[in-house]
């Protein structure tokens, strides 16, 4: 048997960077160094996990949808240890919502033929956390999604969710879209055999006319949602800094009642 | 005036308060309606009519404790289709946020996730949202069919608005792709007594600095004294020191509360991310240099074992 799975990777700017909007009020993605967004990397780790634990063959596809500088995403992907690589780039992509990149993995994901997605639990600079549900919405499978622990047997994906009100054990056949959390486990350093490797390794470029997708659906033409406004909060005023000596608790306290908290 | 869907946030029939905070900014913008699933949907329906509801939708069935997500969205969307409503407004949990991709996605329309404010606009809701670590503040709203917007606890205040509430049941089949994952166990978290993290008007954070899971009582211990709730750093709960369901940050909960105190953190981005739209912030820290302090209304550079039992001390005195 087979297994191929599919994992969706972000290249996002690095959050410890100055992240500012566009002219354009879209997301500025020149001024700030990409990177693979760290939650994604998550993703990938586990992908591997199933993928050592699992008698079957398994193949690792990472899939990006993003600019040319995206590419830096799936090479590190690829050095961690996926197999290939799938770069949907289009200028007429600039601007698109989560709806409309839902819908070019989508159909990126059907094009390369899979048994499992693998999402993470949210992009760094988006973090709308909603991506996963969409493809499962779209691709009509299951969505085993936000899972702590993740297992992969006899065509079943299982695992757990901690929600908000109660921990979950999930469980679901494939084909099925799964996204885990930062708490599936750390995910590995790519080797220097590793990353010696993903160099040879292949990466596909795909358009938005290998997918069949119209201009017009995506960016910010095909976006349903627009940002009119966006403004830098300002700083804060700078607070008061006591150094403790001594009655530190007592001047927190006096602080506290000042402001009616006690 | 135009309806307004409001899906309930609720344990049993107990009515979560960032639902009754979604009916204050629902009315702004039409009639609430609620829409409430599951066992004790319709226990709800006295809460939400004191806060504003006019009706409130009602359905139970198993599916929605036995299947995960999917046969809320089915719901919601016979609801949508039953009222033809202005907006849709869900709470923004992790699982409230996946309720209404996949409802925006079904009736072709946009969706804005985490607003913390929203306001009525000529060309509908305008939704307020805090980015990039709340660094900067953006106004936006849908653009193509019904408005579904996902909106963060303590985003209003809960008010008293008396209304109808009259309960209706709706009609709901269920689609195929229902019961495609299926709820095979279930541990409820269990309580702590202490108030809910994101919907608590003051928390107290303790980080790597508390070094070590017994230390936790000295935070937990002021927690107390001013009836907050208590968080935790990622690198407190990496350590295995605190649960994560009590992490503070971009991979935890995300809090606004009227006060916040951080003990031993530093004040990393993803930390920040969770916590720098809380109205007032505190910090004991004993590296002077620490970020958090860029953060602070008030910081105190001591060593945290001197500092917060003193604190908590005082506090206590003085509410005697
Ligand atoms: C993708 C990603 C997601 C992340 N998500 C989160 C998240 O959700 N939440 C989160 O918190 N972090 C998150 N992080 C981690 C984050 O980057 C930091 O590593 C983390 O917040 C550090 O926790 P800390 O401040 O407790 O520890 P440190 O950064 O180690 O800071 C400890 C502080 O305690 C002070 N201290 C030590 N001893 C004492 C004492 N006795 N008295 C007073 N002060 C003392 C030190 O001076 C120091 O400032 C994430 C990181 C990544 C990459
Ligand atoms: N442009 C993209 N390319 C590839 N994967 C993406 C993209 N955007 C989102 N994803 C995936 O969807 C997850 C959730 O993203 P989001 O809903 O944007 O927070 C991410 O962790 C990725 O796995």
């Amino acid at each position: 048997m087979s297994l191929r799975i599919v994992v969706t990777v972000k290249y996002v700017p690095d959050a410890t960077g100055d992240r500012h909007f566009a002219d354009d009020l879209t997301v500025d993605r020149d001024d700030v160094d990409g990177l693979l967004s760290e939650l994604d990397e998550y993703a990938v780790e586990q992908a591997l996990q199933i993928s050592e634990n699992s008698d079957d063959d398994v193949e690792i596809t990472v899939l990006t949808v993003g600019p040319e500088d995206a590419k830096d995403a799936l090479r590190k992907a690829l050095s961690m240890g996926a197999d290939k690589a799938i770069h949907v780039e289009d200028d007429d992509l600039h601007g698109t919502d989560a709806l409309g990149t839902s819908l070019v993995l989508a159909k990126a994901i059907e094009k390369a033929g899979y048994d499992l997605v693998i999402s993470g639990m949210a992009s760094t600079d988006g973090t709308m956390g909603v991506v996963p549900a969409l493809l499962a919405e779209r691709l009509g499978v299951p969505q085993v999604t936000l899972l702590s622990e993740v297992s992969v047997e006899d065509g079943t994906v299982k695992g757990r969710r901690d929600g908000d009100a109660a921990s979950e054990q999930l469980e679901a056949s494939l084909p099925a879209v799964v996204s885990v959390t930062d708490q599936s486990g750390e995910a590995r350093y790519p080797s220097f055999k590793g990353i010696m490797a993903a160099k040879k390794k292949p990466v596909q470029s795909w358009d938005l006319s290998d997918l069949d997708i119209e201009a017009e659906e995506v960016g910010l033409e095909g976006a349903y949602t627009v940002v009119d406004a966006a403004a830098e909060r300002p700083a804060r005023t700078a607070g008061t800094i006591v150094k403790d000596e001594g009655e530190g608790g007592k001047q927190l306290a006096e602080f506290l009642a000042s402001q009616k908290f006690i | 005036m135009a309806e307004v869907l409001v899906y309930v946030d609720h344990v049993d029939g107990a009515v979560r308060k960032p639902t009754l905070e979604l009916l204050t900014l629902a009315r702004r913008v039409g009639e609430p309606v609620a829409v409430a699933l599951g066992n004790g949907a319709a226990d709800t329906a006295a809460t939400l009519a004191e806060h504003g509801a006019v009706k409130v939708l009602t359905h139970d069935a198993s599916e929605y404790a036995d299947y995960l997500v999917v046969p809320k969205v089915d719901a919601l969307q016979a609801a949508v289709e039953a009222v033809s409503p202005a907006a849709v407004l869900v709470p923004s949990s992790a699982e409230g946020k996946e309720i209404a991709a996949r409802l925006a996605l079904r009736i072709g329309s946009g969706i804005i996730t985490d607003a913390v404010d929203l306001e009525a606009g000529d060309e509908g809701p305008v939704a307020t949202q805090s980015v990039f670590a709340a660094s900067f503040t953006t106004k936006s709203r849908v653009s193509k069919g019904t408005p579904v917007i996902t909106v963060k606890p303590n985003s209003a205040a809960v008010e008293a608005a008396p209304a109808a509430g009259a309960v209706e049941a709706l009609a709901v089949s269920f689609s195929a792709a229902a019961t495609g994952t299926k709820v095979t166990g279930r541990t409820p978290r269990e309580s702590t007594g202490r108030p809910e993290l994101t919907e608590a008007a003051i928390v107290v954070s303790g980080g790597r600095g508390v070094n070590g899971a017994e230390n936790f009582a000295i935070i937990e211990a002021l927690a107390d004294s001013l009836g907050a709730a208590v968080g935790a750093s990622r690198a407190a709960v990496d350590a295995g020191w605190y649960p994560h369901t009590n992490q503070v940050g971009q991979t935890g909960k995300s809090v606004s509360p009227q006060l916040y105190i951080a003990s031993g953190i530093s004040g990393a981005i993803q930390h920040r991310a969770g916590m720098q739209t809380s109205k007032t912030i505190v910090a004991i820290n004993k590296d002077a240099e620490a970020p958090i302090f860029d953060l602070v209304d008030y910081g105190v550079v001591g060593d945290l074992f001197d500092v917060v039992p003193a604190l908590t001390e005082e506090i206590k005195t003085r509410k005697g």
